[in-house]
């Protein structure tokens, strides 16, 4: 595995070439907190943040996105025919995106690339992405990733993994566009590889090291889907959620959206949104039934979703990358720790839940 | 990369009032492009999206048969947002139809057996499509005995009237028609719910035996028993769920009911399959 040598001093000139050739994006300062957005030229990235408040999804995946365009006019040729959009996929790369956010796409990729049908908005959008990724060195209490499938140096997921090394980064190339990335920037500089890989592995152990929490997720796929559907604890584990959709919005392996036709006068755009399964409208039919009616069913689908229904699903591990935002952001602090524990401990009772 | 989001475009052909409170409409489409009725190629049991363009898109069952060709055909409710607005387009509007969508009955396993065919209300539509596709002179005689049992609220509420009639005449297929009740006194059919009559003249079942199951919640909670009652093993009771869909394949999170999408897994299940499941319909 070659790994590159960026002396700091070299940063800056690199960045702007960069320019050159992709759409970057970063992390940057907004009021006390960071969040991926594009950045133009003059303006560098902010390595020094945790993590950004909401996960860089949207790079790939934006909250909002027109699908089709169509016009009503009926003097029009085509009227009432939807018609595909232009879009950018020029390159676009997202600079200081941490192991687990790109480790969520992975999993989203599950759901997008699926053998019977493939979403070209966001493979097109993930095929353009070079994901140049940025160890951590000194991860959040919140933190579970090195149980949940990834890890401060998880590698695998990026397409070029970047570690401080004091007054230099080193670059871990993964795949073909990390190595065009470095070129492109102008950084070539290889390093001997083995004395490097030693020492990153030491510098890995440590950062793993300091993680303080975990989940245990063995016993997931064993349990019954239905025993552990009617557990009693997901009266206690819902009571207090407000079902605000914060967990799922900021979280970098939720996916679900919603589609709606938007017109404006005789034209209109065919769009696609974020949802929430913590909203009662997400799954409420015409008649008026509605079969997640109640909060407590919202929240066990959504911990059923990411703990039980993807892990029996795809055989890929949890859907959840342990970057701890829900955990940080819910207002009345539910945490899928703990509700992970409860779930791979379960044990089928006659102590069922009402709902 | 083909984009599984976008309805070929249509013509609506032909709008038939089904029923008499007006709820029900059967829209005819034609495809604008010839070769997309190829590309629509789909088998009894399937649903497509209805794109009503500038208002959004409404999954709904295919109730034409594969061996009907030349048009695709819809039987649609009026009840919300886009099929109220549906219901207000007429002939000669130009629309959008994405599918054929999900899986069809299981017409591997129904051949060679007795199918008895089970529907109330307006969730015939399907139903319809599969008798159809059964009686055409190239498949009948790969199904041994059919029953139809087919209830609504009145007469006046029965779904393609006419061909209910046709096939009453016809001795390669035992049509029960019924009707919770009426005040015409020249009915000549069945008066009773739809379980009750299928516990009179349902033929039991059996190794040979698969029973398609499509209604209102309520009448499948009450048919259940009897079936079980004469025989029907859940493996062989076919059901067609519905929940409430955007995407139509497996991606908008949706309808999910435990790790099965309903409208790509399904929306036809067997019973034995949805008992495994949290029932989320
Ligand atoms: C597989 C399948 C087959 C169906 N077949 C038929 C049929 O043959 N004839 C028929 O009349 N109806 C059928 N339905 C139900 C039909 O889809 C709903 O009545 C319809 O979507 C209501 O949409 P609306 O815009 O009028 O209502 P609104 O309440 O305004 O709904 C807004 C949106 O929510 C979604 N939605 C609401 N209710 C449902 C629902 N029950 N199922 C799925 N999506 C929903 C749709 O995207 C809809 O556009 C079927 C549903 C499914 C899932
Ligand atoms: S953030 Fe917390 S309160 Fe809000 S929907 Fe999620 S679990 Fe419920
Ligand atoms: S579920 Fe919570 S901890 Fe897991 S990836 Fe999503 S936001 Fe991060
Ligand atoms: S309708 Fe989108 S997942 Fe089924």
């Amino acid at each position: 595995m070659k790994i590159v040598q960026i002396d700091k001093e070299d940063w800056e000139n690199g960045i702007k070439k960069l320019f050159e050739v992709y759409r970057l994006f970063a992390p940057v300062k907004e009021a006390d907190f960071h969040n991926f957005k594009q950045i133009e030229a003059g303006q560098l990235p902010d390595l020094s943040c945790l993590n950004t408040r909401l996960s860089p999804k949207s790079i790939i995946y934006p909250q909002s996105e027109v699908m089709f365009k169509y016009s009503l006019d009926e003097n029009e040729e085509d009227h009432h025919i939807l018609k595909e959009v232009d879009k950018d996929y020029s390159p676009q790369a997202v600079i200081g995106i941490r192991p687990c956010d790109a480790k969520a796409f992975e999993l989203v990729r599950l759901n997008f690339d699926s053998p019977d049908y493939k979403d070209p908005y966001w493979l097109n959008a993930y095929e353009a992405t070079t994901l140049v990724g940025l160890a951590c060195e000194s991860p959040c209490s919140s933190c579970f990733c090195t149980t949940a499938g990834c890890g401060p140096y998880h590698a695998e997921a990026l397409d070029l993994l970047l570690i401080d090394n004091g007054d230099q980064y080193w670059a871990k190339v993964i795949s073909a566009k990390g190595e065009a990335f470095l070129a492109a920037a102008g950084w070539t500089v290889a390093v001997e590889e083995q004395t490097a890989l030693k020492e990153i592995e030491v510098k890995k152990r440590a950062a793993e090291d300091k993680i303080s929490a975990f989940v245990k997720t063995d016993k997931l796929r064993e349990i019954e889907t239905n025993d552990l559907y009617t557990a009693a604890f997901w009266e206690e584990v819902s009571f207090s959620c407000i079902n605000c959709g914060t967990c799922t919005y900021v979280c970098p392996t939720c996916w679900c959206f919603d589609i709606q036709d938007e017109n404006r006068g005789n034209r209109g755009c065919r769009m696609r949104n974020w949802d929430s399964c913590m909203y009662p409208l997400f799954t409420l039919h015409g008649s008026g039934h509605n079969p997640r009616g109640t909060q407590l069913h919202r929240v066990r689908q959504r911990f059923m979703h990411k703990l039980k229904y993807f892990v029996d699903k795809y055989d890929a591990g949890i859907q959840c990358v342990g970057c701890g935002r829900c955990i940080r952001l819910c207002p009345v602090n539910i945490d899928i720790r703990r509700v992970c524990g409860y779930m791979n401990s379960h044990v089928a009772s006659a102590d069922t839940c009402e709902v | 990369m083909l984009n599984p989001y976008l309805p070929y475009p249509v013509r609506i052909d032909n709008i038939t009032v089904e029923t008499e409170d007006k709820n029900l409409k059967t829209f005819r489409f034609v495809f604008i492009n010839p070769q997309d009725e190829e590309k629509f190629s789909y088998r009894a049991g399937q649903f497509a999206e209805l794109s009503v363009t500038g208002k959004g898109e409404i999954p709904i069952g295919i109730a034409s048969s594969p061996t009907e060709k030349g048009f695709v055909m819809f039987t649609v409710n009026k009840v919300g947002l886009v099929s109220s607005y549906l219901h207000a387009m007429k002939e000669g509007d130009i629309m959008g139809v994405r599918g054929p969508l999900g899986n069809c009955y299981p017409w591997d396993q129904m051949e060679g057996k007795n199918i008895i065919i089970i529907g109330g209300g307006f969730a015939f539509t399907t139903l319809r499509s599969s008798i159809i596709y059964m009686l055409d002179p190239a498949n009948r005689s790969k199904f041994k005995d059919i029953h139809v049992i087919y209830g609504a609220r009145t007469p006046g509420m029965l779904l393609y009237w006419d061909e209910l009639i046709e096939w009453e005449k016809r001795d390669d297929i035992n049509m029960h028609i019924t009707v919770d009740g009426t005040d015409d006194p020249n009915w000549k059919y069945n008066i009773g719910f739809v379980p009750t009559i299928t516990e009179q003249k349902a033929p039991p079942g059996g190794e040979d035996s698969v029973a398609v199951v499509c209604g209102p919640p309520i009448m499948i909670k009450f048919t259940q028993p009897v079936l079980d009652k004469l025989g029907y093993s859940d493996d062989r009771i076919i059901m067609s769920l519905e929940n409430r869909m955007k995407c139509g394949i497996g991606m908008c999170g949706r309808c999910n009911i435990g790790k099965e999408f309903v409208c790509k897994d399904g929306p036809v299940f067997t019973l034995e399959e949805i008992n495994k499941t949290p029932r989320e319909y």
